[in-house]
């Protein structure tokens, strides 16, 4: 009779299985979190209510990818929350992909958008998803609409039918920094950073020229953790500028969630990025750079039912705008943001709503004490010379070379 | 009497993890009804974008193949004794060092080019995972640890070299490396829309399998993965089989790698870490450590991970569905490998019976 149980396990089983679980676990993307269910009413907007005064407009299709999870706090929600602001118009109807990678699983994510929802507008939204992806499937399907978000549309040397958008979120940036610049005590700002990328460092810059626009003496600390989601290595990073006397952090990463977190866990304040983020700080969140994607493509939407594609030349195929044109906007003040500061950050958003703010003229010197925009010299928002940046301004204490 | 044994190992071989497949099939039906979707309309779901036509066939196969070379990663050197979860890093390796010999010999023709590409993927991640196999036999460093640790060294490298001495200085926003010209890409297999890499991975499969079973070679492995210090006695010499197990092991990962490159991104940057080496350590360990079972496990992988879309857009769960339904069907596959030898209907004796109808061990 044998006396082991058809059930028993023995200990080499039990520890490799442990160990293999634990290290597919830790190193594969569960950890990242789930998307709560969207509710059935949201993605369908189109009740039959409103169908009677649209019925002569057949519904728009459009396709939402996103690289990461849609309750992020970051990146992919600034997204997620564009695509519901669109899906309330009553002649679109929107479908939606999450945490989708960058290889041929965003290829297929688009092909079976188009050929089994029948979408012919497609919003692939991560940077990366452009070339070669975006690319093969605009040649394959000449029909459908591709938009990108980030700008690396070329005339002549790309598919007629891809267009790209994005926005001048660093005007936000800079009246975020002079909010923080009003806020701090001890005149030491921290920057959490993932990558030194000319967008990115446009950001640090025009944040510190912001801050230091009121306070010439004060300075940013900039950190980059060198990739887009090490949520550790994020709060590592905060939680080290904090002992260093940062009392005011704000970062550029995908989700924003573990530095604000950081930042409202320790005492000091923060400002958010991509989206509002004030719910995790309540206390310490003073303001923030935020997308305002629904206007964006709402808009996209408006000129697709009039019938202008980027085919037939009705649609920019480079779009880009900034606080005037309501691709970006500011989270609302927090309750520790004084009245000159709201005073002094209310001019500059009207200056750049009338157009009459530049933030990078001369003369401006980088970290290294070297002139990098000569005086009497002045780059506006749209100048391709700033899509190229490498240089942190001075006031910056960091390096943009990693 | 050997025939029916034989016929008895093999039907438990195939019984166990299909029965898994059940099993776990059934706790994901639990979890999405309490996630408030209708299980067996998701499970027809699954089916439809998985197998359900050729369309979506071709989805499922584009999934499928990377994953096959790669599961020969921790297959392998299974066979010897070791739980080696290093694909990821010999993937990203395999990639890298791809793109630079293809780089470095561009214009030679697409012949002379994707030869160079293979030759460096194959041995980089070779000598990667050879360096794992190097340390265990050596210095006693536990081979599952260090491979895990050498994916993000990879990781590492990959970031490193494409932001700073390869980078193409054009590619602002997302640091890549120069690209490989159109012309020198791997294509795809004619008729359909999936790249070569699923005709090398069956291959790959193939011959692993054939070095495995059917030579002395293989028995000598698998001698050694049986009990090391009778090998050791007879004189089998352990640390050549571990490093040359461990090298091809890798060699496969890294044209995994090369053919990622190759096939689709057409240049290296950080896209070329997408969680491929994760998934096919699930694969080697469903199909058992068997290259050809790996093939097939592969294509219900990448079915499930096909599915992932039509989840999310037709009945509105959450992203992390596929990646629960993975988790689900791992741990349930891990466990069911306790059953083996321990199910009274697979041993002699006693005539066979539905599963799970008799448990009780046999006197």
């Amino acid at each position: 009779m044998s006396t082991r149980h058809p059930l028993h396990l023995n200990r080499r089983q039990i520890i490799r299985g442990i160990l293999a679980t634990t290290a597919f676990g830790v190193s594969s993307r569960l950890w990242t979190g789930c998307t709560p269910n969207t509710p059935p009413s949201a993605t369908t907007p189109a009740t039959p209510t409103n169908s009677a005064s649209t019925g002569a407009v057949k519904p728009i299709t459009m396709g939402f990818i996103y690289v990461g999870p849609k309750d992020d706090y970051g990146y992919n929600q600034a997204h997620a929350l564009g695509k519901e602001g669109v899906s309330k118009l009553p002649w679109v109807k929107t479908v939606e992909q999450a945490n989708v990678p960058e290889t041929t699983e965003v290829q297929e994510a688009m092909r079976n958008m188009i050929e089994q929802d029948g979408a012919t507008v497609l919003f692939p939204t991560s940077f990366g998803y452009f070339d070669p992806h975006i690319l093969k499937l605009a040649q394959e399907y000449p029909e459908v609409q591709f938009f990108h978000c980030g700008g690396l549309y070329v005339d002549g040397k790309h598919p007629k039918n891809v267009g790209s958008y994005y926005g001048y979120i660093d005007e936000a940036q800079y009246i975020a920094g002079i909010v923080a610049a009003h806020t701090t005590k001890t005149g030491k700002l921290g920057f959490v950073a993932a990558k030194p990328i000319p967008q990115l460092i446009r950001n640090i810059n025009s944040f510190t020229l912001g801050a230091r626009s009121v306070n010439p003496k004060i300075t940013t600390q900039v950190i980059f953790t060198g990739d887009w989601s090490l949520p550790v290595k994020e709060a590592e990073a905060a939680n080290s500028m904090i002992d260093q006397g940062v009392d005011v952090l704000t970062c550029h990463v995908d989700s924003p969630k573990v530095v604000m977190e950081t930042a409202e866990k320790r005492g000091v304040f923060c400002s958010g990025y991509h989206a509002n983020q004030a719910i995790l700080a309540p206390k310490g969140y003073i303001t923030g750079a935020e997308w305002d994607w629904t206007n964006v493509y709402s808009r996209y939407a408006e000129m697709i039912r009039d019938g202008k594609t980027l085919m037939n030349g009705g649609i920019s195929h480079l779009v880009r705008g900034g606080l005037k044109d309501g691709f970006c906007k500011l989270s609302n003040y927090g309750s520790v943001v004084g009245e000159a500061a709201k005073k002094d950050a209310d001019a500059a958003k009207a200056k750049f709503i009338d157009g009459s703010m530049v933030i990078y003229k001369g003369e401006l010197k980088d970290n290294t004490g070297k002139t990098v925009v000569a005086s009497a010299k002045e780059y506006k928002q749209e100048d391709p010379e700033l899509e190229k940046m490498n240089w942190l301004v001075e006031g910056v204490l960091g390096s943009a070379t990693s | 009497m050997i025939f029916t044994e034989k016929w008895r190992t093999t039907l438990e071989k195939i019984c166990i993890p299909i029965a898994a497949l059940a099993v776990s099939l059934v706790i994901f039906g639990v979890f999405c009804a309490a996630a408030g979707a209708n299980p067996f309309a998701v499970y027809a779901s699954i089916y439809k974008a998985a197998f359900g036509s050729w369309f979506s066939f071709q989805n499922t196969l584009i999934r499928a193949a990377p994953l096959m070379l790669a599961s020969l990663c921790t297959a392998l050197p299974a066979r010897l004794g070791l739980v080696i979860i290093g694909n990821e890093g010999a993937i990203v390796i395999g990639g890298l060092s791809a793109v630079a010999a293809g780089l470095s010999v561009q214009g030679a023709g697409p012949f002379v080019v994707q030869l160079a590409m293979a030759l460096a993927g194959i041995v980089s991640g070779g000598v990667w995972i050879a360096a794992v196999g190097a340390l265990r036999h050596y210095r006693g460093v536990n081979e599952t640890i260090s491979s895990l640790l050498l994916n993000y060294i990879a990781i590492a490298l990959l970031n490193h070299m494409v932001g700073g001495p390869m980078r193409d200085p054009t590619s602002l926003n997302k640091p890549s490396s120069y690209p490989i010209p159109d012309a020198d890409m791997l294509g795809n297999i004619p008729g359909t829309r999936v790249h070569f890499g699923l005709i090398y991975g069956i291959i790959a499969c193939l011959i692993a399998y054939f070095l495995i079973q059917r030579t002395t070679f293989g028995f000598a492995a698998r001698t050694v993965g049986g009990n090391i210090r009778a090998a050791k006695i007879a004189g089998l010499p352990v640390g050549k089989l571990t490093l040359i197990i461990c090298f091809l092991a890798g060699s496969c990962a890294g044209l995994a790698g090369m053919v990622e490159v190759a096939a689709v991104h057409g240049r290296a940057n950080e896209s070329l870490n997408a969680s491929y080496g994760y998934s096919s350590i699930l694969v080697a360990f469903i199909a058992r450590q068997n290259p050809v079972a790996a093939v097939f496990v592969s294509i219900i992988l990448g079915g499930i991970l096909a599915s992932g879309g039509i989840l999310q857009r037709a009945h509105q769960l959450p992203d992390a569905t596929v990646l629960v339904f993975q988790g689900i069907v791992f741990l349930v596959i891990l466990f069911s490998e306790s059953l083996y030898g321990r199910l009274a209907i697979f041993k002699e004796g006693v005539k066979p019976q539905m599963p799970g109808q008799n448990l009780k061990p046999q006197t």
